[in-house]
Formats: C-alpha cells, sequence, structure tokens
C-alpha cells in the first residue's frame, strides 16, 4: 500500500507543477515584451561585442560568451518570482503546495535559459568568427551550463524577492554562488577549441552536475520556509 | 567554583593563545629550504581557516535550529558567529598572502584555494549586504537563514572540495607534500594543536560577546519603536524570547 500511496502524491504533485509550468509559459505569452527585451538585451550586447572587438582571442572568445550568458540569465530569471504581485503568491499559496511551485519554477526557467543559450551561441557563432572545432561538444556544454544556471539563479530570485531594492541585489547576491559554476563551464568549453578531445572531461561535467543537484535539493528544502511571511 | 565551570574555556583560550604565541615564536623549527622560519605563521594562518569553518558550521547551526524553533535570538547568534567567521577568514586571507609572499613571490596566486576561500568571502559579504536591506526583522532572520544554508552548503565544496581536485600550490595538493611531511617534525605538533584549540575557543568568545551586544541593542530598538516589526514591541522586549 505505501509505495502506491507516494506514486499517488507524487504523480498529484506532478500534476500541479505541470499546471504551474503551464500558467508561467501562458503568462510569458501574454507578456511577450518581458522576453523580447531579453533576448534584445542578449543580441544588442553579442552585436556589441563585435564592434568593440576587431579580432578575438579564443580564450577571450569563450570567456565574452559566458560573462554575457550570465548577465542575461540574471536579468532573465530575475522575473520570475520579483514580478510576481503578492496578492498572487497568496493566491498561489491557497492552491498549491510550496515545492510544486519551486519545482514548477526550477523547471521553467533551465528550460527558458535553455532557450536563450541556444539562440545567444547561434548568435554569437554567426557575427563573431568562431574558434570552436568540437561543435557538437559545445552545445552539450552550452546546455547543461544554461540549466546550471536556471536551477542557480532560481532561488536568488526567490530570496531576493524578499527584500526591497531587489533587482540590484539579485545580482550581488548571486554572483558569487555563480562563480564555481562559471570557472567550470569555461574550462569546459576551452576543450572544445582543441582539435581532438583526447580525455573526455567527465570529472568537471560530474562537479557540475553535482552542484547542479545541490542547487535543486537547498531550493526544495528551503523553499517552504521562505514563502510562508 | 561554578564561576570556573562557566568561564573556564575562556580561560583555556588565553592561556593557549599566550602559550601559542610565546612558544610559536622561540621554539626551534625545520629549517626547511624557502620556508625557513616563516613556517611558524602556521600557527597563525591554518587555525583560522579552522576556526572560520568551525564559526560558520556554528552559524548554519543556528539558521536551521531558527526555521524550525522561529526565536530571535537564534538568529541574531546565526549572524554574529557569520561576522566573527568572516573576520577571521580576512585574516586568514591577510596571514596567507603575506606567507605567500615569502614563499612562493606573489601576494596572490591564481590557486584554486585562493578562489575558493575569496568566493566564500563575498558569499557571505552578500549574506550581510541580504540582512542589511530588510527592515522588518522577523522576514530578515527568515530570509537570512535560508541563505545562511545555502551559502554554508556552497562554502564546503568551494574551499575543500574543488581545490583538492585540480593543482595547488598549498600542501597536500596537486603533489605537493601533505600537511604532515612538514609538522613530522613533533615540535611543530605541540604547538600547532593547541594553537587550533586556542583560536577556535576566541572566535567562540567574541560570537557570544557579538551576539550579546546585538541582543541588547535589538531590545534597546524595540522599546524606542525604532524598527519594523509584525511582531507586537511588547513581546519582543519580553525576555522570555532572548
Amino acid at each position: 500500500m505505501k509505495p502506491f500511496q507516494l506514486f499517488l502524491s507524487l504523480a498529484g504533485m506532478w500534476r500541479e507543477v505541470r499546471t504551474l509550468i503551464i500558467k508561467d509559459i501562458k503568462l510569458e505569452w501574454r507578456q511577450r515584451y518581458s522576453f523580447s527585451g531579453i533576448l534584445l538585451y542578449l543580441s544588442s550586447t553579442i552585436f556589441l561585442i563585435y564592434i568593440s572587438f576587431i579580432e578575438m582571442q579564443p580564450t577571450v572568445w569563450v570567456t565574452l560568451f559566458w560573462i554575457i550568458l550570465l548577465f542575461t540569465s540574471v536579468s532573465a530569471v530575475a522575473k520570475s518570482f520579483i514580478q510576481e504581485s503578492r496578492a498572487r503568491m497568496l493566491y498561489y499559496y491557497s492552491i498549491a503546495h510550496p515545492r510544486a511551485v519551486i519545482l514548477a519554477k526550477l523547471i521553467y526557467n533551465s528550460a527558458m535559459m535553455m532557450l536563450l543559450a541556444v539562440v545567444g551561441m547561434g548568435l554569437y557563432i554567426l557575427i563573431n568568427q568562431s574558434p570552436i572545432s568540437q561543435v557538437g561538444y559545445f552545445i552539450g556544454v552550452v546546455i547543461t551550463g544554461s540549466i546550471s544556471f536556471g536551477l542557480a539563479f532560481t532561488m536568488m530570485s526567490a530570496i531576493s524577492s524578499k527584500a526591497t531594492q531587489n533587482a540590484t541585489l539579485m545580482a550581488i547576491l548571486s554572483l558569487p554562488f555563480i562563480i564555481p559554476v562559471l570557472l567550470l563551464l569555461i574550462k569546459l568549453t576551452q576543450t572544445a577549441l582543441l582539435d581532438h578531445i583526447e580525455i573526455f572531461p567527465i570529472r568537471d561535467f560530474s562537479l557540475l552536475f553535482a552542484l547542479d543537484v545541490i542547487m535543486v535539493l537547498l531550493a526544495v528544502l528551503l523553499f517552504p520556509y521562505l514563502w510562508r511571511d | 567554583m561554578s564561576i570556573f565551570k562557566k568561564y573556564w574555556w575562556k580561560g583555556l583560550s588565553i592561556i593557549l593563545l599566550i602559550y601559542t604565541i610565546i612558544a610559536g615564536f622561540l621554539m626551534p623549527s625545520p629549517a626547511l629550504p624557502i620556508l625557513r622560519d616563516s613556517i611558524r605563521n602556521l600557527y597563525f594562518h591554518v587555525p583560522m581557516w579552522f576556526g572560520m569553518t568551525g564559526l560558520l558550521l556554528g552559524s548554519c547551526y543556528y539558521s536551521l535550529r531558527f526555521l524550525s524553533k522561529n526565536t530571535l535570538k537564534l538568529d541574531i547568534y546565526a549572524a554574529a558567529s557569520a561576522r566573527v567567521g568572516l573576520f577571521m577568514g580576512i585574516l586568514g586571507i591577510l596571514t596567507g598572502m603575506q606567507w605567500a609572499r615569502t614563499t612562493w613571490g606573489a601576494w596572490w596566486t591564481n590557486d584554486p584555494k585562493l578562489m575558493g576561500s575569496a568566493v566564500g568571502l563575498l558569499i557571505y559579504l552578500a549574506y550581510f549586504v541580504l540582512r542589511n536591506s530588510i527592515d522588518d526583522i522577523d522576514r530578515r532572520a527568515k530570509v537570512s537563514a535560508v541563505f545562511n544554508i545555502m551559502a554554508f552548503a556552497i562554502f564546503i565544496p568551494a574551499i575543500f572540495i574543488v581545490p583538492r581536485l585540480t593543482d595547488s600550490l598549498h600542501p597536500g595538493n596537486g603533489g605537493n607534500p601533505g600537511f604532515s611531511a612538514y609538522d613530522l617534525d613533533s615540535n611543530m605538533r605541540i604547538v600547532f594543536y593547541p594553537a587550533v584549540i586556542g583560536w577556535i575557543l576566541l572566535g567562540a568568545w567574541m560570537t557570544s560577546l557579538t551576539a550579546r551586544i546585538n541582543i541588547i541593542e535589538t531590545r534597546i530598538r524595540a522599546g524606542e519603536g525604532i524598527f519594523h516589526s509584525t511582531t507586537p514591541h511588547k513581546e519582543v522586549l519580553d525576555s522570555s524570547i532572548f
């Protein structure tokens, strides 16, 4: 009986999460200006990089790509909790479990970051001449990295939405948290510059994965406390 | 006698630190190349990190307790531990920079351990920025407790796990001889272990002083009705909360 009940409660949780994700997508579609604003921010930064640098060294190319994505994701994820009005949060509180709310936000933000990162990568390669020789590997690193960004920033957005001047605070709080992830990603991307990958950097990937797991666990465990006001 | 029972650890801290300073500078040290007498920094630099980690662990513990008990006193203790831990971390960085200048030839190197500790300090500085940005004391306590637990969960891999995976100039990492290779000299060991205990006790003492000052300040401000709180002021003033 016990495993069956567990399965039922998990299924119920998943239903809530799915509804909340669909709600987020609908809201995003109704407020298209904010997402297109982020896209415009991303593309104008990439264009700015193109005008400022005539010719880039490969390491500079890699580092700048991740820095651009970093600041784009701060502004993209920041809105996920800060944008929600107090009354609407109270409404979610009455209809959904807090863990379902944070899980939905984590999944939604990672998916959104993935989309932004892939678009950003396409534009960046198109405009600035790419030194990448391992394209498939590079796409893999970009997707994993953008998921990490989405996961790490979601909880920071929730925390900073509780404080005043939250948009500035969000950047201050999350940048030190993301430094280890950023360094790992830059290191991983540098492997994509090689003509031939001899040793697949499995240890760095698993470290990145471990950091992701820590972030998700912390968010799921701590969000219920943050939520009640 | 009861005074002795209550304060013995403070006395022990003073005695151990006096011993550390006297013995640390006067005892013979192994004459190793490059390191030479700078090896005496072991009694000051390394215990700072022990003290910092201990205090931050304590801070995380108080934050966890706060989330289940919801008493302001625990939040004040968490903040005080983090503050003293941050202070010890800054001292650790400063003593380390001095040591790096003497042995490695530069104030700052691109060492993973230095990166980890810098990240740790930045995270805890962000913790204090977060605390000061919230006016409502109950909300501040709750939000900063959540942030503090996350900070500790990232600080530990940043300072202990990541540096061990890559090359480092620090002993025990990346093919360098480990710690025990230096203090095989038992003369060093009999100063080093008391030094660690002494500095940790001093950190705990500083924490309790900071926390007590903060509790008094909070009470005074509650009495004057300066800060915003959803808790009635009388209740905040009530000593049973603290």
